[in-house]
């Protein structure tokens, strides 16, 4: 096993899926000569023919609408959004089309795309280069949204979701790319669409997140249990679908629950997950749930304090953790 | 000279053929009445869009199609599932919300469907389903086949970003797609001059080099005629094709419309150029098809869209479990199941 940032995991789970089966096209702004703006497709060019990779005008709800003919035509097409700030000219392409043609068709036709966009701030992007919109596509029957915070689960997950018969989100943290480092098997493989993963065990509290705050949580995590705290934290991986059964078994078991993500609190999915919680394992429960999330401002500033404030940091999750555990 | 020679061309036309013509536009005027007397029964709810007036654009083009071609297209879908040969009974189904409808009940007048036929279907965002075409065409050049696909929008959806990210898409990749613009003048209630800078909407296609032409749509001949250069265009692989049909809906945008945008007058011109009159009129006369053959055909498909109001009436309505089914080509574990907390 070779140790590969989650950058090199996507382009190299992407290539051998593409030499795996021909049906596996890529599309996107940039994505050919260039190489993409992050590097994904990196000498894709020159190894696949031209017409695999495919370099498309700056037309987002274009890139997205023709993928989901080609994936209803019988192709496994990989769009990329270049900043997933970018997706919304196609949000009624994947809301109306994407989601809705297996079920508008009584399963006559599916949609076996993937729309791969990076997300996520702490790159100094400001308005338009930061944003999280998970929230907004979890909203949507139709649609799976994945989102892996690790190399290694970035390869399974990609994989899978190019072979997944559905419409697949798959959001990158962008600040993760050359961040996160970790070993990662040198053959394809897939992991479970659907598959939390306890990425920390832990008594006393559970923590729910993903993306960069997923990586800021273990080191948080790890601070506090210098004092004793023993934190546990569950990585969904997928959104949609969520595993809900591992998320109240953790609570079942700590009674505690801290909910993360860079997504602004209002309507975020960690309001979705508190809701499920506070149903099902209520009984449970010792503390309120908690959410430490970003705030309700309509875009991640430019500004390093303003950035920096907006986005929860170590410290932050460690001062929420401790709290929590003194409830 | 070119007029003898369309002459000449018209009547090496297999009358066979010709009467099937008549027959197909005589089913969808024939459908579209009944459709509009179940709307005001109460028995069709909804938005409901009728093709009565543009029959002969959909079968003069469908005509040129073979299996292996694909059609999308807009909301104003009866006349185009017909014309692709979808059943009438199934459609009226589909229209009265049924189980045995052509998308069991979901999708309603706007979005027929058939998989079996190629037929995308309606698709009542407008202007959406130009880049679904697209894409449906790219696969089909990724394939090298000579599969043609059809997409056919409204006047209206030439203002929109869809259509013009996509005819710029179709061009630079050189896809083997007709766009065919049904332009009736009006963009649900607004007049197309008012909301479009040019009124010849073939300029749009100018702008991204996209051979086009302007058609006659109200003469099912002419309309055949017309495409036969467009579909051989693209089916021996030279790339896109735009056709503006000039047609008129008689019937309003949908149902309810009372058309205070328009004058009775310009109607009756446009009722003068009638394709079915057209069509019975060089039957009988130049063809010197007898009157009675016509109103064989005429009770035929007056026969064929009773059994097909009656199919719909007597079918059941969806079972309610439908509304959680083919959500995702596996439903979600129970956990997450859409149903929770109602039974």
């Amino acid at each position: 096993m070779a140790v590969k940032t989650v950058l090199e995991s996507v382009h190299d789970t992407l290539w051998k899926a593409m030499e795996e089966d021909n049906r596996v096209v890529i599309m996107g702004e940039d994505v050919g000569a260039k190489g993409g703006v992050f590097r994904v497709t990196a000498g894709y060019l020159e190894q696949f023919v031209e017409n695999r990779v495919i370099d498309t005008p700056l037309a987002e709800l274009a890139i997205i609408g023709v993928g989901i003919g080609m994936a209803a035509n019988g192709m496994l097409p990989v769009c990329e959004i270049q900043f997933a700030d970018f997706i919304h000219p196609a949000f009624d392409q994947i809301v109306s089309e994407a989601a809705r043609i297996r079920y508008r068709s009584n399963n006559a036709w599916g949609c076996p795309m993937v729309i791969r966009a990076p997300y996520g701030g702490g790159i100094h992007g400001a308005l338009y280069h930061s944003q999280s919109v998970e929230a907004f596509f979890a909203h949507v029957p139709g649609l799976k949204v994945v989102i892996p915070s690790t190399p290694y689960d970035t390869a399974g997950l990609l994989y899978s979701a190019i072979h997944d018969p559905d419409p697949v989100m798959f959001f990158e943290h962008k600040r993760t790319y050359r961040l996160i480092k970790g070993e990662v098997p040198d053959n394809l493989y897939k992991i479970p669409i659907g598959k939390a993963d306890r990425k920390r065990e832990g008594r006393d509290l559970t923590i729910f997140t993903y993306g960069l705050m997923l990586h800021y949580a273990i080191e948080a995590a790890e601070r506090v249990a210098k004092d004793g705290i023993s934190v546990e934290i569950i990585d969904p991986r997928t959104l949609v679908p969520l595993d809900i059964d591992m998320i109240l078994e953790s609570v079942k078991k700590t009674s505690k629950l801290l909910i993360i993500h860079e997504d602004n609190e209002f309507c975020g999915f960690g309001a979705e997950v508190a809701a499920i919680v506070a149903d099902k394992g209520f009984a449970w429960l010792d503390a309120p749930i908690k959410r430490l999330c970003g705030p309700n401002v309509p875009a991640m500033p430019y500004n390093h304090v303003q950035q920096e404030w907006f986005l929860p940091g170590v410290e932050d999750i460690e001062a929420a953790i401790r709290e929590l555990a003194e409830f | 000279m070119a007029a003898k020679t369309a002459k000449a061309k018209k009547e090496s036309l297999e009358l066979e053929m010709l009467l099937e013509w008549y027959r197909q536009m005589a089913l969808i005027r024939v459908f579209e009445t009944n459709a509009e007397k179940a709307y005001q029964e109460g028995n069709i709810a909804g938005y409901h869009h009728v093709y009565t007036g543009q029959e002969a654009v959909a079968v003069g083009t469908f005509a040129h199609l073979e299996a292996k071609d694909h059609i999308v297209t807009h909301y104003r879908d009866h006349g185009h599932a017909l014309a692709r040969g979808i059943d009438p009974k199934r459609a009226m189904a589909e229209l009265w919300g049924k189980a045995t409808g052509t998308s069991k009940g979901k999708g309603g007048s706007m979005h027929l469907a058939s998989r079996e036929l190629n037929f995308w279907g309606g698709y009542a965002i407008v202007a959406a389903h130009i880049s679904l075409a697209t894409g449906i065409a790219l696969a089909e050049q990724y394939r090298g086949t000579d599969s043609v696909t059809l997409c056919i929008f409204g006047d209206g959806s030439t203002n929109n970003g869809y259509f013009h990210e996509s005819l710029n898409l179709a061009a630079i990749w050189e896809l083997p797609i007709l766009f065919l613009c049904e332009n009736n003048l009006y963009g649900m209630w607004t007049p197309a001059e008012e909301v479009s800078a040019v009124r010849d909407m073939t300029k749009k296609a100018a702008a991204y080099d996209i051979p086009a032409k302007q058609i006659d749509g109200m003469n099912v001949l002419n309309v055949y005629q017309e495409m036969q250069e467009a579909i051989a265009h693209i089916r021996s692989g030279k790339g896109p094709y735009f056709v503006e049909a000039l047609t008129y809906r008689y019937r309003g945008h949908g149902a309810g419309d009372i058309e205070a945008y328009r004058t009775k007058e310009e109607v009756g011109q446009w009722r003068e150029k009638d394709p079915i009159v057209q069509m019975s009129r060089y039957l009988t006369g130049e063809r010197g098809v007898p009157e009675a053959r016509l109103e064989e055909l005429q009770a035929q498909v007056e026969a064929v869209v009773a059994e097909a109001v009656q199919f719909a009436a007597e079918s059941p309505e969806p079972e309610v479990e439908s509304l959680w089914q083919d959500i995702y080509a596996k439903p979600f574990p129970d956990s997450m199941s859409h149903s929770q907390g109602r039974s």
